[in-house]
């Protein structure tokens, strides 16, 4: 065995691994800084208020996210009971048909061109038929908005899942004379269920930060309000609003509420994973 | 003791049908000119054989000679993917199951198929047996447990696993679940077993459990086995098929097959001098 060869493998190997590791803790900075930035400057922010007030007239001093927060969840909360049901069936319509349909070729081709679209040009899409149609903002516009963004990214996750399924499983389940739909619904769904919760939290995730399209649809509310065809206070929008006025409590209260974004879709991330650990049984 | 051949006047080609013996019991299917292609390739040429009923008919040969395919026209499996397509005639219960009007999934509850890795559902084991069961009859939970019990007790797994029937069926062990197939195909009763290499994938032990089975299982199911090892089709079967290359070689009772087989061939891949 040649010791020269040999060394200079183990070298090559030692340079890869170097540059893997290197990229990683370069990476890891980026988001350790990022989540130290945040916290550093929002956490401070947390308080009874911030969580029960709402968005205060600049220079008061007690005000809070209430209203963001809620109006935020309300979006949010109805863009996934929309998107959830849509991009799972579309996502079985593609995993069943996908090698066999023209048309399911072409659902793909554009799923994947609306999972890479711009949001702002969703926001401006929804603003021309939701809202200039009727003349106001609202918060169903926003939530319509923002199901467009999440139905590709449960179409993709969902179609992907189902793919991992063996085809010895749906085999066995035709075998028994199930008929197709039964196979698919009763049996494949079933064998990924965690992988398509996965997908639909990771949805969400995505949405609950999502700025520009709420811009255009849902705007923002100085007030408390739970009326979805009115404008709603929602995180991303005022976060964006405080943050580019001059007024350091509104600042401060900003940096809260980026800080409790990150925190929520941080928190959605790591259940998804820990919780849905074994994403295909079979 | 000789084979008897008969010439059919139905079939177009002038190939005899292979039967094994005159005093074979009635046909259960009977294979007539099946030829099969994987788009352009051709998998099977012009097989004609029985398969008799209460009995266990074996297929052997090497990799590739097309004893699976076969196995798969029998419940139209080859229907799941395009590109595939079966010609000639497959008479099951004095109708051809390859004519486009017969109802596949009703054909697939006739005749059941456990394959070579065991898949059992993600649900508990009761479940498992039962959703079989549910695609075509409308049983009352006390009858139900008492078909899941019964389906057990003829895969010789009830007592293993009786008291854990609401735990998933991927807890149990690879014998224990190829197992569960077969009681999961046995449930629904059909009238033919098909077995695709159903041993090859597990532990001796398992495999020797699972031959007892078979022997159990042929005085109430007619059934088809497809193996790898010569040995277990020598051990269980009563008519054993000899495939190369997609044709059929030979076929006749198993103890006349292994001992005086006709054909060079097949004395060839038995001895061991070839596959």
């Amino acid at each position: 065995m040649s010791g020269a060869i040999y060394t200079r493998r183990r070298l090559t190997n030692g340079a890869g691994l170097g540059f893997a590791y290197a990229s990683m803790a370069i990476g890891l900075l980026g988001l350790a800084w990022i989540l130290w930035t945040l916290f550093y400057n929002g956490l401070s922010a947390f308080s009874y208020d911030f969580f029960f007030n709402s968005t205060p007239a600049p220079g008061s001093a007690d005000g809070g996210m209430a209203n963001a927060i809620v109006g935020s969840l309300m979006m949010v909360g109805f863009a996934t009971l929309v998107s959830t049901p849509i991009g799972i069936l579309a996502g079985i319509y593609l995993a069943e048909f996908g090698a066999t349909s023209k048309f399911a070729a072409v659902t793909r081709f554009v799923t994947d061109v609306m999972l890479s679209a711009p949001s702002i040009v969703i926001g401006l899409f929804v603003y021309a038929i939701a809202v200039a149609t009727v003349r106001h903002f609202s918060g169903w516009a926003g939530s319509l908005a923002l199901s467009l963004i999440a139905i590709p990214v449960v179409v993709r996750t969902t179609e992907n899942m189902l793919k991992l399924v063996p085809g010895s499983l749906r085999e066995a389940a035709f075998a028994l004379g199930a008929p197709r739909w039964k196979v698919s619904l009763a049996v494949t769904l079933r064998a990924v269920r965690g992988g398509i919760v996965t997908g639909v939290l990771l949805a969400v995730a995505r949405i609950a930060g999502e700025t520009a399209p709420l811009l255009f649809t849902a705007l923002s509310n100085q007030f408390f309000s739970t009326d979805m065809s009115q404008p709603l206070a929602n995180l991303p929008v005022v976060i964006y609003n405080f943050a580019m006025s001059p007024y350091e409590d509104w600042q401060h209260l900003a940096w809260g509420a980026a800080a409790l974004i990150a925190l929520i879709v941080l928190g959605i991330n790591l259940s998804a994973r820990i919780l849905f650990r074994n994403k295909v049984q079979a | 003791m000789t084979a008897s051949v008969q010439t059919p006047s139905f079939t177009s080609s002038a190939r005899p049908v292979l039967s094994a013996d005159a005093a074979m019991p009635a046909a259960a299917m009977q294979v007539r000119g099946l030829s099969f292609f994987y788009g352009k390739f051709q998998g099977l040429n012009d097989v004609s054989l029985d398969i008799a009923r209460n009995c266990v008919t074996a297929f052997i040969g090497p990799s590739g000679c097309g004893k699976s395919t076969l196995l798969r026209t029998f419940n139209r499996m080859f229907d799941l993917y395009p590109g595939q397509r079966a010609e000639g005639e497959i008479l099951f219960n004095g109708r051809n199951i390859l004519d486009p009007a017969q109802d596949v999934n009703l054909l697939r509850a006739r005749i059941g198929m456990v394959f070579q890795k065991p898949t059992p559902f993600p649900m508990t084991i009761y479940e498992n047996i039962a959703f079989g069961v549910r695609l075509y009859e409308r049983l009352s939970k006390a009858e139900m447990d008492e078909r899941v019990e019964w389906s057990l007790r003829k895969a010789a797994l009830w007592e293993e696993v009786k008291n854990k029937l609401d735990q998933s069926g991927l807890s149990l062990s690879g014998g224990q679940q190829q197992r569960l197939c077969i009681a999961r195909m046995v449930a629904v009763k059909p009238e033919v077993l098909l077995l695709d290499e159903p041993t090859s994938a597990l532990d001796p032990i398992s495999t020797a459990k699972i031959e007892e089975l078979v022997n159990e299982l042929k005085s109430d199911y007619t059934i088809a086995i497809v193996t790898h090892n010569m040995q277990q089709a020598a051990r269980i079967s009563d008519y054993t098929a000899y495939m190369y290359l997609g044709e059929l070689i030979e076929f006749g009772q198993t103890d006349q097959i292994f001992v005086k087989p006709r054909k060079k061939a097949t004395e060839d891949y038995i001895t061991g001098r070839f596959g």
